[in-house]
Parts: structure tokens; C-alpha cells; sequence
């Protein structure tokens, strides 16, 4: 299984933004690249060797070779996808899509950024790199591999000493321990200011928190435990980890969800612990009660929206800086929640856009105001006025007397139907339902309520269903830039149902949430759900026979929340840039970005 | 288009409205069949008095919009323009005659011009693609608004009788790019009569290829007959056959080349009926279907399937009077989805089917 992970993992469009790290941890570090660089043989076979190597395996010998010259190891790693990176943070460590998005930003900022890398973890590096001969001593380790045998021995040795996991959680930013201003202020000090003031505390903390996004992190692998003990030790939501773990999602974060959900409502009222909108949203996100692509970006901007507002910047601070990691850190907040979607990345990168390209001229409740218009802007151009968009076009390609087949419920496709039906065209709709959410069941209600006539049916028998259908409308999580839909669980057996009865499939999805990565099976990003939800069955003690899965170590569950749908099984996509072929997502991309996020 | 038709629920007019771009190519055809004459003649009430309607209905601002018809129907009947550039000529003869004063009250003018043509004739899609092009060249172009009214006037006009030379520049560019995919000794199969696939043939005859060319007679205007006898003029071995003669004879065809009347965003073409069944044989047997086609017949459009068009009728003698009680499929085109094409040759390059709708976002967006 192992063997079988790393070519997705390197054609899931990660390597780009590595690649770019490559460039940034270079020049920042300013030194001897241009020995290793122009290297130009050694590279190449080296990316393919290691590519071959389990992407979450520490490279093993082939890196001595390259050892002799002062820093080979940024090298091999920019081949190398998911091996830690050279300085990572732990507080980015879990997000999941987005961790490119702050690789942009911090692209985008100017050089100051930079300054508080040089903090005492790395000078702790760089005094071993100063000393060769302590590193030749050792050659089977390579850069990333001794990083991760201290921060072993690093996590042991802070387990060892105190005994609850909440002392070591002091340094950290979202501490769950009523540690307060002073903490928190000194630790964006330390962000700040030059590395001196932060190598004063190195010696009495665990570096972790100073690692600052610097570079762009590869996804969280969640078989890796180094790096798994340390996200957790920082984590607000305190998830214990669902039992029997799927072998081939094991990198995938595994929680068994709701049930710290009163555990947290406690924490409501402690100070400075997060923006009690940010966390209302957090805990909503964690119960299910908000649930849909954009009714979970739209809570989220909302609850950012309402932070920008009783924000205001610490003295001896740029807003422009702290407002960003203060919004990375709800992110991250949300993030242990649930995984963030694709769109909610896209949002997010847009908002952190925004904030670093504000005027630095702007006064605090300038730059405030100017923010939140550009929350409100975004919420209503990409997704209110967009869906407007999308359901003009859609309803032109429902004819009368046509048989519309849908898929679980989303929230566009239930706009297309009313707005045909108020129109007053002659359908027919056929709800296609899945276990264990039937979601299907809302918007039928809601679809008959409105007198619209209407059949639905499980997933079981969308083959014998498919014949009566004249269209298929199906919503979409995400559009990749290969065409590809990323989208609720299922879906993809009914774009392939679809297509082998010549059904056509139209996919309804606002442009915001096209991404420009490439995935080509649903392995390697995707989310797991709870794996209680399979196992119960409605119908009493009877029916349940999975009552005590988690007992037998033979039995796994999986409760695959997204698939993909290649894009040969989509006829059209309709988005706010009206009705297009799949194979067009990436100039809609690259338009996108261009109008309305690099602004 | 289909709320147009929601809107007028014609309870089935016994003769279907007849495709006013098929009339049209007919004439320029010439192909005269025997009862062509006598249904012409039934038809010919049609699009005129919706012209007339449509000019009752809405009585024109000015000169130059009412006009818009009659200087359309004046540029189409000249053999040589494509529907397009007459729509173009007929837009730029607005421009001229308008006595709009600001670029605003210009467009506004234009706009209705254009809609005019657009819904006077709605089956025809270069008709509305140039439209829309021409519209979005006048609304586009930044740089006119820095200019002075009268500047930017007769840059447009200038512009607009241009076009008519870049729609026949456009042929020869895509007689020229297809000159590589002509090999000697190759035998191509056309469908139908198109100018366009005309002047590569031509190009390639004069570039001294040796090749063969089965030409399909192209039903029910026999389009075929007369594409065979321009290529039999210039002297290259030409054989007819029937159109159900296409699946049989596909073994000895090299390659498949077809224009079009529109290609649509999907990439796919919109074409003289039989267009579809001819690729569908071609992909079968692994054969290329070449599409050559000028890109002004880029069109917005995106039909899922063969129904989800505006439907353009013409009348079909089948020799014989038609038994009474039985239905007669009067539908002039079809269309080709793009993953039974192989490559559409324009004057923009060579292009694979998706990449006609990037060209159509850089476009339109």
C-alpha cells in the first residue's frame, strides 16, 4: 500500500508549490545554493528514485552522495513529496488544501516575512550544517530525517515531563490553557521581531511554534506519528482517533466526530481562546449542523467578517501581518473541525490576499471596512449572484416533459428546479438518495412541497432509474483543472450510470471553486466521515449488527465522504461563466485568478 | 432561443417555418429541384412577413435599423459572401447611416439591429455568431473611447467592411494549414457543399496531390452532385455516392473532411444533416474527421444532444408524393459531438475540439 501511494500523491498537483519552496528556503537561508543548484544531473534521477519511495518514508541513503555539498537537502526535497519539510509549522501542519494558499501568500509578501525564519530553530540548524564534520559522522541521516528523530525525542521527552498534554501546549498560540494577552502578545513578538528576542525562549521551549509558514507544506500525512503527536499537542479540538483505521486512508485525518462536541461548548466563554463567532462556526462545522460547499464558505466568511470587526491590531504591530496569522489561525481552528473544502480554501486565499494587499497607509477601521466590503463582495459575486447565473443558464437546457435525475442535495440544483418549475416548465424530478446522510429526503420535501412531481429512489437502483431520465444535474464540491469533479460520495457511479445510458450529465458549480490541481483518484485527498454512521442501521437491535465493529480488529469501516468523476463522464459544466466543456476549467482558472484574486 | 419558442407556442404551423440559411444556400447552390421551386415559393410568405411583423411590431428608431433586413438580404444573395459577412456588412451599413451622436446611443442601435437579424433569421448560427462578434468588437475596443465620435465611427465602418476580406483570407489560411494533412495517393471523403473544404481540395490539386475524392450526393439538395462537379473540373478523380453508401465505402476512405455551419462551444460541429452518422462511421473505423471552418462560426451554443437546437427545416422531394398520415423528418442539420472529431482546421490553426471553447472564453469573457 505503501508502494502504491506516491505516484498519486505526486500527480495530486502538489509538486508545484514545492517546487516554489525549493526556490524560497534557498534564497532565504542566502546560502551556498549555487553548488547543489546547477547540479543539474543529480536532480533528475534523484526526483525519480525518490519518487518511486513511499513519499512519507524518510529518505534513506541515496542523500549522502550529495551530502558533501553544504545543503542538499532542500534538493532532494523539492523531489521528494511529502517528506517534512525543512521548517515546518506546526499550526499549518493540519490544513489540507490550503497550505498552497499560504505558500501564495507568503509568496506574495514582501521580503519582511522572511526575517523571522532565522529564529533559533533554524540557527540550531544551521549551526549543525556549520560543522560538517559532525555531519559526515553521520551521513545515513538526512536533513529531514534528523528533524524528525529530534522532534521524537522532543515529543517523548515533553510527555515525559509533564504528564498532561496541556502543559506542553503553553507555547502554543490557540493554548488551551487559560494562558492569555500576555502569552499570545509575546508570542507575536517573537513572530515579529528580529531572531534575537526569540532566541532568548528557544532555549526553555520546544521550537514548534516558531516555525513560521515559510514554505509551502505538503499535506498533513496522518500516518506519519511524529508529525500527528505534534499537531495534536497544539490542538484545540482535542479528537481521539477513530478505531480500526482503513490501511489505504490511513494518511487521511481519522476522527471519531461529536463526541467532543460538549467538551468544547464548555470552553465557550474562555478568554482568548478564539473569536466566539470563528467558534460557533468551528462547532457547527464539528456537529454537521452546517454542511454544503457554500453554506460552509459563507458561515465561515460571515464569522471572519464579524473577527475583522472587533479586531483591532496589538500595539507595536502591522495589522497587515497580524490580522493574517490571526486568520490562519482560526483557519486551523476549523480546519481540526472538519477538513476544509476546496471553496473554502479559495476563500480563504482570497481573503489573506486581500489583507497583505492592503495599503499600508489605510487606518485600522479603514482597513477594516475595507475588508469586510470585500468579504460581503466576494459572498455576493461569487456565490449569491453566481447561483443566480448558473440557474438562468440551466434552466434553458430543461425542456418540457423532461425527467431530471439528481443526486444527494445540492443547494444549486435545488435553485434550478424552483426557478424551471416557477417558470413554468413540465418536469419531472428523480431524487437519488444515499445513506448514511439522505440528504436527498430535505430537498424532496421541499420539491414536492412546492408541487413539483417527484420520485426518489436509493442509489441502489440508479441503474434501473436511469433509463426514465432525460437529464442528469449533479453539484460539485470542487472542479479540478483536469475536468475532474470532486464531489459527494457517489456521484461518480451516477455520472458513469449516466453515461453508459447516453444520459447527458450537467454539473452545476460556481466558478470560485475550481482549483488548479490535478487529481486522478479519490485516494489521496478525500474526507473520511464517521465510520458509526455505516454501522448503524435504522430498525432496532435486530438490524444492527455492527453494533461493536470496533471490537474486531479484522473489520475496518469507511465512510468515504468525496469521489471523483473523471471528466469523459461530464457533457457540461455550468458555471457563472456560463456552459462549458470540462476540458475548459483551467482558462476559467487562469482568468479567474487573474480578474479577481491577484488583483 | 428556447424561451423565444416557449413564448410563441405555434400549435404547429402544418408547414414548418423554412430555414431561411438553408434557402439561401440553396440559391447560392443552385440546385433547383423540381418541387424546390413550388415549396420555395409556399415558403417564401414566411420570413417576410415575420420581417414585417417584427417591423409592425417595433417601428424602427431610426433609418438605419429598419433597414438592417434589406441590406442583409442584399449581401447574402452575392454568391461569394458567407451568411456572416453579409450580417457584418449589414451591421457596418447601420453604423453608417446612424445618427447616433455618443458610442452609447450607437451601440443601443446596434444592439437592436442585431437582434433584429438575429431573430429574423434564428436558425442560421453564423448569422448570430457574427453578430455577437461584431457587437462585441464595437463594446470591446478600448480604444475607441478615447477617440473622438466620428473617429471611432469609421474605424468601425472600416473595420466592418474589412471583415468581408478576412472571411475570404480565412479560407486560404485553412487551405493552406490543411495542405499537411493531404498526403498523396490518400482518398477523402466530403460531405455535402462547402466552400471552404472546396479550397483546400482546390489547393491541393494545384499543389499537384494526387488523391481521390468520394463525394456523398448530400440529400436532399444534392449539394454533393454539385461539389463533385467543381472537383471533376479540376480534374480529380471523383466517385458519388449515396449517403447510405458512406458505412460501405468507409473502408477505402482515408480521411473524413466536413465543414460546418457552426461549432459550438463544446467543440462539437453543427452541420448538414448526415454529417453526424458519417463521423460515427468514421470513428468506428479509426478514420480522421477533418472540420474545416472559418472561425466566425464559433457560437456560444452548447447542445446536449441532437433535440437541443433551434430546429431549421427544409422541404425534401423524395420523387415520389409522400403517403398521406405520415410524417416527414424535415430537419436540415445535425449535430456532431467532439469526441467524434479529430481536429477542426481554422484560420486561427489547428485546433483540438476543446480548445474552440478557450478561444470562445478569450472571446467572450
Amino acid at each position: 500500500m505503501d508502494i502504491r501511494r506516491p505516484p498519486p500523491r505526486s500527480s495530486s498537483g502538489g509538486v508545484e508549490p514545492r517546487f516554489r519552496q525549493v526556490g524560497f528556503v534557498t534564497s532565504s537561508e542566502a546560502e551556498p545554493a549555487p553548488g547543489p543548484a546547477p547540479a543539474a544531473s543529480p536532480p533528475a534521477p534523484d526526483g525519480l528514485s525518490t519518487g518511486a519511495r513511499s513519499p512519507v518514508m524518510i529518505p534513506p541513503p541515496l542523500i549522502p552522495d550529495h551530502l558533501p555539498a553544504p545543503a542538499p537537502a532542500p534538493e532532494s526535497q523539492s523531489f521528494m513529496p511529502s517528506s517534512p519539510p525543512p521548517a515546518s509549522s506546526s499550526r499549518l501542519e493540519p490544513v489540507s488544501d490550503l497550505d498552497d494558499d499560504d505558500v501564495d501568500v507568503s509568496w506574495a509578501r514582501p521580503p519582511p516575512p522572511a526575517l523571522p525564519e532565522p529564529n533559533k530553530r533554524d540557527l540550531t540548524e544551521a549551526k549543525n550544517k556549520d560543522a560538517p564534520t559532525s555531519l559526515s559522522q553521520k551521513p545515513k541521516l538526512s536533513r529531514a530525517e534528523r528533524r524528525a528523530t529530534q522532534e521524537a525525542q522532543r515529543a517523548a521527552k515533553a510527555a515525559g515531563l509533564k504528564s498532561t498534554a496541556m502543559a506542553s501546549d503553553v507555547n502554543t498560540k490557540k493554548s488551551k490553557q487559560p494562558k492569555t494577552a500576555k502569552t499570545s502578545l509575546k508570542k507575536d513578538v517573537t513572530q515579529v521581531n528580529p531572531p534575537v528576542a526569540s532566541d532568548k525562549k528557544a532555549s526553555e521551549h520546544p521550537p514548534d511554534k516558531d516555525r513560521k509558514k515559510d514554505g509551502p507544506q505538503p499535506r498533513m500525512q496522518f500516518d506519519n506519528v511524529h508529525r500527528v503527536v505534534k499537531a495534536k499537542k497544539c490542538s484545540v479540538v482535542n479528537q481521539s482517533e477513530a478505531q480500526n483505521r482503513v490501511e489505504l486512508f490511513r494518511h487521511l485525518p481519522q476522527y471519531a466526530h461529536g463526541t467532543q462536541l460538549p467538551d468544547l461548548e464548555s470552553k465557550f466563554f474562555q478568554p482568548d481562546l478564539m473569536h466566539p463567532s470563528v467558534y460557533k462556526v468551528g462547532l457547527q462545522y464539528l456537529s454537521g449542523n452546517i454542511s454544503g460547499g457554500n453554506a460552509r464558505c459563507v458561515a465561515m466568511l460571515l464569522a471572519f467578517r464579524e473577527a475583522i470587526n472587533d479586531y483591532s491590531t496589538p500595539a507595536e504591530k502591522i495589522l497587515n501581518r497580524d490580522l493574517t496569522a490571526k486568520i490562519s489561525s482560526f483557519v486551523s481552528f476549523l480546519i481540526e473541525c472538519r477538513p476544509l473544502s476546496i471553496s473554502m480554501g479559495n476563500a480563504i486565499r482570497f481573503l489573506k490576499n486581500r489583507i497583505t494587499k492592503l495599503p499600508l497607509t489605510l487606518s485600522e477601521s479603514e482597513a477594516k471596512a475595507s475588508l469586510q466590503s470585500d468579504i460581503d463582495r466576494f459572498i455576493n459575486e461569487k456565490i449569491i449572484v453566481a447561483d443566480k447565473v448558473i440557474v438562468s443558464h440551466a434552466v434553458t437546457k430543461i425542456r418540457d416533459d423532461d425527467v431530471l435525475l439528481t443526486y444527494g442535495s445540492p443547494s444549486v440544483i435545488e435553485m434550478i428546479f424552483d426557478h424551471a418549475h416557477e417558470v413554468g416548465k413540465r418536469f419531472r424530478v428523480v431524487v437519488v438518495d444515499s445513506r448514511p446522510n439522505l440528504e436527498g429526503q430535505g430537498l424532496l420535501r421541499r420539491l414536492v412541497a412546492k408541487g413539483i412531481s417527484c420520485t426518489y429512489t436509493h442509489i441502489n437502483a440508479v441503474s434501473y432509474i436511469m433509463h426514465e431520465a432525460t437529464r442528469v444535474f449533479l453539484g460539485a464540491s470542487s472542479v479540478l483543472s483536469n475536468g475532474t469533479v470532486y464531489s459527494r460520495a457517489g456521484t461518480a457511479s451516477v455520472a458513469m450510470v449516466a453515461h453508459a445510458f447516453g444520459v447527458p450529465v450537467l454539473v452545476c458549480c460556481e466558478a470560485y471553486k475550481f482549483h488548479e490541481r490535478v487529481q486522478l483518484d479519490s485516494i489521496c485527498s478525500n474526507e473520511l466521515g464517521d465510520p458509526d454512521a455505516i454501522s448503524r442501521v435504522p430498525g432496532g437491535e435486530s438490524s444492527s449488527h455492527l453494533k461493536n465493529w470496533a471490537d474486531n480488529e479484522n473489520l475496518h469501516l469507511l465512510n468515504l465522504k468525496y469521489d471523483i468523476t473523471p471528466s469523459d463522464y461530464v457533457s457540461m459544466l455550468i458555471t457563472d461563466y456560463g456552459m462549458l466543456p470540462p476540458t475548459s476549467v483551467p482558462v476559467i482558472v487562469r482568468e479567474y485568478r487573474r480578474e479577481h484574486v491577484w488583483i | 432561443m428556447e424561451a423565444d419558442a416557449a413564448q410563441n407556442p405555434n400549435p404547429s404551423p402544418v408547414p414548418p417555418p423554412i430555414s431561411a440559411y438553408y434557402q439561401t444556400r440553396a440559391e447560392h447552390h443552385a440546385v433547383v429541384s423540381s418541387d424546390w421551386l413550388a415549396h420555395a415559393a409556399a415558403a417564401a410568405a414566411f420570413p417576410g412577413a415575420d420581417a414585417a411583423a417584427a417591423d409592425a411590431a417595433a417601428p424602427p428608431p431610426s433609418p438605419g435599423v429598419g433597414g438592417v433586413i434589406e441590406e442583409f438580404n442584399f449581401w447574402r444573395r452575392k454568391p461569394e459572401a458567407a451568411e456572416a459577412v453579409a450580417a457584418i456588412m449589414a451591421l457596418a451599413a447601420v453604423i453608417r447611416s446612424s445618427r447616433a451622436t455618443t458610442m452609447m446611443e450607437l451601440e443601443i442601435e446596434l444592439k437592436k439591429a442585431s437582434d433584429k437579424l438575429k431573430s429574423w433569421d434564428a436558425t442560421s448560427i453564423s448569422l448570430s455568431a457574427a453578430c455577437d462578434l461584431f457587437m462585441r468588437f464595437v463594446t470591446r475596443t478600448s480604444h475607441l473611447e478615447h477617440e473622438k465620435f466620428d473617429a471611432a465611427k469609421s474605424r468601425l465602418i472600416e473595420r466592418g467592411e474589412k471583415f468581408g476580406e478576412i472571411s475570404l483570407k480565412a479560407r486560404k489560411t485553412i487551405a493552406m494549414l490543411s495542405q499537411d494533412f493531404i498526403y498523396d495517393g490518400c482518398t477523402v471523403l466530403v460531405h455535402g457543399y462547402s466552400r471552404v473544404v472546396l479550397e483546400v481540395l482546390k489547393l491541393a490539386a494545384s499543389n499537384r496531390k494526387i488523391f481521390r475524392v468520394l463525394c456523398t450526393e448530400g440529400r436532399p439538395d444534392r449539394t454533393g452532385l454539385r461539389m463533385s462537379n467543381e472537383l471533376a473540373a479540376l480534374s480529380i478523380p471523383v466517385k458519388v455516392l449515396i449517403d447510405s453508401a458512406v458505412a460501405y465505402s468507409m473502408d477505402e476512405v482515408d480521411m473524413v473532411f466536413v465543414g460546418a455551419d457552426g461549432v459550438v462551444e463544446s467543440g462539437g460541429i453543427i452541420n448538414m444533416m448526415g454529417t453526424y452518422q458519417i463521423a460515427l462511421v468514421a470513428h468506428s473505423m479509426n478514420k480522421p474527421v477533418y472540420v474545416a471552418a472559418e472561425s466566425y462560426k464559433f457560437a456560444r451554443l452548447y447542445p446536449l444532444d441532437q433535440k437541443d437546437m433551434t430546429p431549421a427545416h427544409r422541404p425534401i422531394d423524395f420523387g415520389v408524393p409522400v403517403p398521406t398520415g405520415v410524417e416527414v423528418e424535415t430537419s436540415a442539420r445535425d449535430y456532431t459531438p467532439p469526441q467524434y472529431l479529430t481536429l477542426l482546421l481554422t484560420d486561427l490553426g489547428v485546433l483540438t475540439p476543446s480548445v474552440v471553447s478557450d478561444e470562445l472564453i478569450q472571446l467572450y469573457l
